[in-house]
């Protein structure tokens, strides 16, 4: 599979439309993909995660339990799916929020200051969009310009003026060079 | 047929239906089918539709009754605490011999139960849709694709045999988003003689109407009606199945389900079991004659439902006790994981050996 | 020879079902002469409700549908948002629309759903053989308050026109009665304008007839109108309740 990635955090972190902005890209390049949310009562202030499975060949199900890469965007999401990744996956930890490493050594591990990163260059609440801009370096699951694309066509217009500082959170996550546990 | 675009199941089945000419939309906001009803609402005043939120579903209901008497292609969408109000209704437009299409986006039950994903409503749907003999064509999807392809083909079978139709979704294929693509052209439903549009003075009044005092008569309108209903039997089963060809144990399962037992399938196959999955696509009518014929090639079945079994009653009056059926079920708006399947499944196989 | 008197084109050649004195009778001319005179019998979609009037598709001489028990409102309303330029009638027992129909009576009226009901009281449950209804009045006997209802244990009648009359939706609201010769011209005048006021595109249109059910009194007919006069009219007073313009948009345009 191209990409088998559950990202995790709570709600209003942007973590379904990380997920969106993921799979937008394989309907750019005509693969594909599925992405599920899980939702609760509340819309915002909750956990909230999305699986986004993308391939060359039909999804036969979209529901991820033993991620192949994960994103954890805090600290009850850290707790509840790193043990799941599967052997040989990879987990990316928003540093700037969980302060937490995980034991396992069959996986690759990422701890990224995504949120602070964001902070520190202007473009507050993009940590999600920087951690992106990370999985696709270490993933390498479509091209930054498709990734750039699919960002244009998940902002509606009403936020179109957000385009500018959502391409250069992309990039900036796509540029940090994380220190790999 | 090209173009493609990435929708919510609940979002797409909407956009099918306008596409198929669907201009009036009666609904009750109820989780998870909520999205239906808010996109029929942004979309509906710009086509010259109506989008209009009842009281209550039994009100909404009532209201496709109403439209649908008139002619229009009318539906409404709930999940299922909100089905069990329309049953009235859904029993009343079945006795009137009128298309509706119904959406049920089920959650666990019964009573409240939770928002989260479940097969619990299959009993309902196949068995008592609402009072008295009748049926409903159910409809099951299990992609986002389907979604649009089967409200579409809800409408139009409706249509045709005059009868109600249900598409029978789940919370998680609702709130799924995958690839979809619409045909470039849905035909104009056919003309309706029947329909209540006035007389204009011109022809007799046309009555649409359930109640018949004398019983050799409403006797008589209801085998009619299971002439029609034998005649769907015949012509608009639908099922589909995956590696199937050479398996020894074959899973039964439908909507997302089906798909979570395809990953379950492959899990099992790479651990040696040669497992197969047979998918009926209408749960009415279902595919019983064609499962049986499946079933003739394989040593074991498993059904799996999210529900404490419910269309494992349809597999074994399918199968008629020529292979041993199990079940396998999670309920309460648990999904049940590909692995968990897969263990089931590998069990089956360990048992027989 | 010269023809002084016919029967409505409004109504088809059935004999009707109703016990003798019943003034459905009445009420179903009165709808169907209306519907003629107005010249929209041929646009005319009629909604029947469960209850005594669960035959009137056989009678009225247009387009018929039968509701279930007390959703006619909502079935109209849906005959309507299709077909804007049709007249579209709900003909209701007090059953049907106060007791098990209430919240489709209530919410078809605030919508302002452009449709006329006309509204059966008769103070009981004809059609299963003498209950008691909603309209029920205190102290009156029935089958199922055989002491006399008891306000303080059934609770009170349902003064429709009263509950509607604060209701926005709502452009006409008569109550009217059909025990005299002069309350059948009335009541004639109070459907027409209802009908009228729907055709105006204005909104919501009821009109309340109190009738009889001679057979579930316990009465001759005779009786009977003389019970409409004495015991009805002082606790449901006659008269208009509501006449004005809920501001639709006209007909025609879609809603």
């Amino acid at each position: 599979m191209i990409l088998n990635m559950l990202v995790a955090g709570f709600g209003g972190q942007g973590v379904l439309f990380m997920g969106k902005v993921a799979a937008k890209t394989a309907m750019l390049e005509e693969r594909f993909v599925s992405w599920l949310p899980s939702y609760g009562p509340e819309m915002r202030g909750g956990t909230a995660n999305c699986a986004v499975c993308i391939d060359d060949k039909e999804i036969s199900c979209p529901l991820i339990t033993r991620p192949e890469t994960l994103v954890v965007l805090n600290t009850p999401s850290f707790e509840r799916f790193t043990d799941a990744v599967k052997p040989g996956g990879r987990v990316f930890v928003d540093s700037s929020l969980v302060d937490k490493k995980t034991d396992r050594t069959d996986i690759d591990a990422f701890y990224i200051p995504s949120t602070g990163l964001a902070e520190e260059n202007g473009l507050k609440g993009l940590g999600n969009i920087v951690m992106l801009g990370q999985v696709l370096r270490q993933t390498a699951f479509t091209g930054l310009e498709t990734l750039v694309q699919s960002m244009k066509e998940c902002v509606p217009a009403s936020k179109a003026f957000l385009q500018e500082a959502n391409e250069r959170a992309l990039r900036l996550g796509f540029s940090y060079c994380a220190v790999q546990a | 047929m090209s173009q493609k675009y990435l929708m919510k199941g609940n979002e797409a089945l909407a956009e099918a239906a306008i596409r198929a000419h669907c201009r009036h939309f009666f609904g009750y906001p109820i989780t998870p089918q909520t999205e239906v009803a808010a996109y029929m609402a942004k979309r509906m005043p710009k086509i010259g539709g109506t989008y209009l939120q009842a009281e209550s579903e039994v009100a909404a209901i009532n209201m496709v009754l109403g439209a649908a008497s008139a002619g229009a292609r009318a539906m409404t969408s709930s999940s299922s605490p909100g089905i069990s109000l329309k049953t009235e209704g859904i029993s009343y437009i079945a006795a009137s011999d009128l298309p509706a299409l119904i959406i049920n986006v089920m959650r666990g039950g019964p009573g409240l139960g939770g928002i989260q994903p479940s097969q619990s409503d299959y009993w309902q749907a196949t068995r008592a849709p609402g009072h008295g003999d009748a049926q409903l064509l159910v409809y099951a999807p299990s992609s986002v694709q389907e979604m649009v392809d089967l409200v579409i083909r809800a409408f139009e079978t409706g249509e045709k045999y005059r009868c109600p139709a249900m598409l029978l979704a789940d919370g998680m294929l609702g709130q799924m988003m995958e690839p979809v693509s619409f045909p470039d052209e849905i035909a104009l439903p056919a003309s309706k003689p029947w329909a209540l549009t006035g007389t204009g003075e011109k022809r007799r009044p046309n009555i649409i109407n359930s109640l018949y005092l004398t019983p050799s008569q409403l006797e008589e309108i209801v085998r009619k009606r299971f002439e029609r209903y034998e005649l769907i039997k015949q012509n608009e089963v639908l099922w589909d199945s995956y590696r199937l060809e050479d398996a020894e144990y074959m899973v039964v399962a439908y909507g997302a389900t089906a798909r979570i037992c395809k990953a379950a399938v492959e899990i099992a196959r790479e651990m040696g079991v040669k497992a197969g999955l047979f998918r009926p696509v209408t749960l009415w009518p279902y595919p019983t004659s064609q499962l049986a014929e499946c079933a003739k090639k394989v040593s074991r079945i498993l059904c799996v439902e999210m529900s404490m079994g419910q269309m494992v009653d349809d597999v074994r009056l399918a199968v008629n006790g020529t292979c041993p059926v199990s079940f396998y079920g999670r309920t309460g708006g648990i999904v049940p994981t590909p692995e968990e399947i897969a263990q089931q499944i590998t069990a089956l196989a360990a048992a027989k050996a | 020879m010269a023809v002084i008197f016919q029967k409505t084109k409004g109504l088809t050649d059935c004999e009707t079902h109703y016990c003798p004195g019943c003034t459905h009778g009445i009420v179903h001319r009165l709808v169907a002469e209306c519907l003629e005179e107005l010249g929209v019998l041929g646009k005319t979609v009629g909604v029947c409700p469960v209850g005594c009037a669960v035959m009137a598709y056989d009678y009225f001489n247009c387009d018929m549908v039968e509701a279930p028990h007390g959703r006619a409102p909502a079935v109209a309303t849906g005959i309507k948002r299709v077909q804007p330029g049709n007249v579209v009638f709900t003909y209701q027992g007090d059953g049907d629309l106060a007791a098990i129909g209430t919240a489709e009576t209530i919410h078809a009226a605030t919508r302002g759903e452009n449709i006329t009901v006309i509204f059966i009281n008769n103070a009981i449950y004809g059609m299963t053989g003498g209950q008691m209804a909603p309209t029920t009045l205190p102290g009156q006997v029935t089958q199922t308050t055989p002491y006399g209802r008891d306000t303080g244990y059934s609770g009170f009648p349902v003064k429709v026109c009263e509950l509607l009359q604060n209701v926005d939706g709502v452009a006409f609201a008569e109550r009217t009665a059909v025990n005299t010769v002069a309350h059948i011209r009335q009541a004639k005048a109070a459907i027409k304008k209802a009908f009228t006021c729907q055709l105006e595109g204005r909104g919501f249109s009821i009109v309340e007839v109190l009738s009889t059910c001679p057979t579930n009194w316990g009465m001759t007919p005779v009786e009977a109108l003389g019970w409409v006069e004495e015991k009805m009219i002082p606790y449901y007073p006659l008269g208009n309740f509501a006449d004005r313009d809920v501001h639709r948009k006209p007909e025609g345009e879609n809603v």
